[in-house]
């Protein structure tokens, strides 16, 4: 059992979690942040490790991602700066990225170096099922770590069902088909959509991501799912001069 | 077919489809459809009848003579060049939207880098009423301004790519991203061998019908179907997949890829992808592609815009991987000398990509007897101005 599941089996509603990428808007505040939003009451952490070429990324994303590169962000860099994260920060943190950056630095590597750092999850949307399966699912098990899976407004339940039994904390509920930074726009439909993913009973509960940016968005996503993801509107906020300072704030009006 | 994809997608250790799940319900849809439809009687027809009626197929294998007395061995030259829009690009373009038809999308999105796939693109949806966006790199379209153009020229809608570097992988990044967003009633023509099964192995079917013809005209040309050597450029490597197709399995045939090694493959501004690049996840397979340590991707340079991408289709990696195919490269310099060779001696100007595979003909010792194919990939009026300015005509 690691963090996440100790979270959510204490906690059933109303959680929220906050993505942000590493080394933006400066190199080496990844903890410093981490902390920050643990404190402002934030339930977990999604820490991006930036990409060069991000394509479930929304322009918001993207440019976090292209400056943390320049600055000199790598996955040895922020493997680096966690070393310490646990003497700073308790609550559950996921790495969040894309597939190419972990395969380079191997795959069985990246899985024990996040576990001896404290890290509990991972999300890497182009990492396929299949080839998670077949190739890499042990390498997570032995680590105790959680592959997060995402869901979308056209994902099959057959899919749904297959996900929900190789999950083991929480699946990640796309608000809609798109690139993070978007609106959530809840229509008919998109409820229609979260009722039937309640209907289904998964064994994971359902944290809802993208387009999830204000209090409305957030509260709105909490009737249907165990929480939800602010990414791109806090990573705008990072942005900004005096960001550390702004955090709580920002914390309080999604709440 | 020995060489060709498994249930899975992958071929060897290459391919896969590595995309995040909105991606998923597209994707899956043609995997699930995309053979069923290609082989079915009335698209076979559609598509036989367009290539020859529309394009202009088959394109010739011409015998070229002087080229064979200065390298010493009969040089065949299959003239892609000829098709309608001036390169291979069509093939792939017409058997896409004819797919895109019958699984009734209404929307049409595709990548370029130097144009020749997004003026393809624009030229099929023109010619079949359906809506077209072509994604393009900021920086491409400021270097291919022309092909800019005759794209709108053609009813499409040009995008500028300005994420990441401005190039052809960006414009690919958008176009996925585009298709992220209108997952039902969207088809993206990718231009290439690249990108997640089922496309490099469905864009190497529409491109092979290169090999078919090939055979059929060098059985007249020189009594055998089969030659010592077939030849072509690789960016993507749609062209050369296509040329390479229906001999993959006659292994008497000796397969040579040309890539682009720039400025020099060690000078740090090359596209020579197997020799810099390492096995990793690009565009929606693994494949190799040229990338940094920490695995982000680097930027290629090559004069040529349609050789300037990081990676190689997966089947090429395979190809290149167990030795079938030799994958070599040759620079700017060279191809730009044989481009204007290949003008002066056979009266063609080829484009640049293409004249990296003459290029080639140039290190290779052949037999007098030896038959030798090179695929003409395009035509070199879009490299008129690189041409001029480089030769100072």
């Amino acid at each position: 059992m690691n963090r996440l599941n100790k979270l959510f089996n204490t906690k059933k509603d109303n959680l929220l979690s906050i993505y942000y990428t590493a080394g933006y808007p400066e190199l080496n505040t990844t903890v410093d942040i981490a902390e920050a939003l643990e404190k402002a009451g934030v339930d977990f952490l999604e820490v991006g490790f930036p990409y060069s070429d991000p394509v479930a990324d929304g322009p918001t994303i993207q440019h976090s991602s292209e400056k943390a590169l320049e600055s000199g962000m790598t996955l040895n860099l922020l493997f680096e700066q966690l070393a310490d994260l646990r003497k700073r920060v308790t609550i559950p943190i996921l790495l969040m990225g894309y597939a190419n950056p972990m395969i380079q630095y191997g795959v069985e590597r990246f899985c024990k170096k996040a576990a001896e750092v404290g890290v509990d999850g991972v999300i890497v949307p182009d990492l396929p099922m299949y080839e998670y399966e077949s190739l890499y699912a042990n390498y997570f098990k032995a680590n105790n770590l959680s592959n997060i899976f995402l869901v979308t407004p056209q994902t099959s339940e057959e899919r749904i069902r297959k996900i929900d039994e190789l999950s083991n904390s929480f699946i990640y509920l796309l608000s809609s088909s798109s690139i993070t930074g978007g609106n959530l726009q809840v229509s008919v439909n998109i409820e229609d959509y979260y009722k039937r993913i309640k209907a289904m009973q998964l064994k994971n509960p359902a944290i809802i991501g993208f387009g999830i940016s204000d209090n409305k968005s957030f509260s709105k996503a909490c009737e249907y799912a165990a929480g939800a993801i602010v990414g791109s509107a806090f990573v705008k906020l990072l942005g900004t001069d005096g960001y550390m300072e702004r955090i709580p704030a920002f914390v309080k009006t999604i709440r | 077919m020995k060489y060709g994809v498994n249930e899975q997608g992958y071929y060897g250790d290459f391919g896969g489809a590595y995309i995040p799940e909105m991606l998923y319900p597209n994707v899956e849809e043609l995997r699930q459809q995309y053979l069923t439809i290609i082989n079915d009687d009335s698209f076979k027809a559609e598509f036989n009848q367009l290539l020859k009626d529309y394009v202009g197929r088959p394109s010739p294998l011409y015998y070229a003579k002087r080229y064979s007395e200065k390298y010493g061995a009969n040089i065949f030259f299959k003239r892609e060049d000829l098709n309608h829009t001036g390169s291979h690009k069509i093939n792939n373009a017409i058997g896409q939207i004819l797919l895109a038809k019958r699984l009734n999308k209404k929307r049409i999105i595709a990548e370029t880098g130097a144009g020749q796939h997004g003026v393809a693109t624009a030229t099929v949806c023109a010619l079949m009423g359906i809506e077209c966006v072509v994604y393009m790199g900021e920086i491409d379209m400021a270097r291919q301004a022309p092909n800019v153009s005759r794209m709108k020229m053609l009813g499409a809608r040009v995008v500028p790519a300005v994420s990441g570097s401005k190039t052809l992988k960006d414009a690919t990044n958008e176009a996925l991203r585009d298709w992220i967003g209108n997952p039902v009633d969207t088809h993206y023509i990718i231009g290439s061998v690249v990108g997640p099964y089922p496309y490099p192995d469905m864009v190497a079917r529409f491109q092979s019908i290169i090999s078919l013809e090939t055979k059929k005209q060098l059985l007249e040309h020189t009594g055998k179907e089969l030659p010592e050597y077939v030849m072509a450029c690789v960016g993507g490597g749609s062209n050369a997949m296509g040329m390479f197709y229906h001999f993959l399995d006659d292994e008497s045939v000796k397969l040579v890829a040309v890539e682009a090694a720039g400025k020099g493959v060690e000078s740090g501004h090359s596209a020579a992808t197997t020799f810099l690049g390492k096995e990793g996840v690009l565009h929606g397979s693994r494949t190799i592609l040229m990338q940094t340590d920490d695995g982000q991707v680097v930027e290629p340079y090559s004069i040529s815009a349609g050789l300037d991408y990081p990676g190689i289709g997966p089947q090429h990696a395979h190809l290149f991987k167990i030795n079938r195919a030799q994958y070599v490269s040759v620079t700017d310099d060279e191809a730009l000398q044989a481009g204007l060779l290949c003008c002066q001696l056979e009266g063609i100007i080829p484009a640049i990509e293409t004249a990296h595979a003459l290029a080639q003909l140039e290190k290779m010792k052949f037999n007098p007897a030896d038959n030798v194919v090179v695929c003409i990939s395009g035509r070199g009026d879009k490299d008129l101005d690189t041409y001029i300015k480089y030769f100072g005509y």
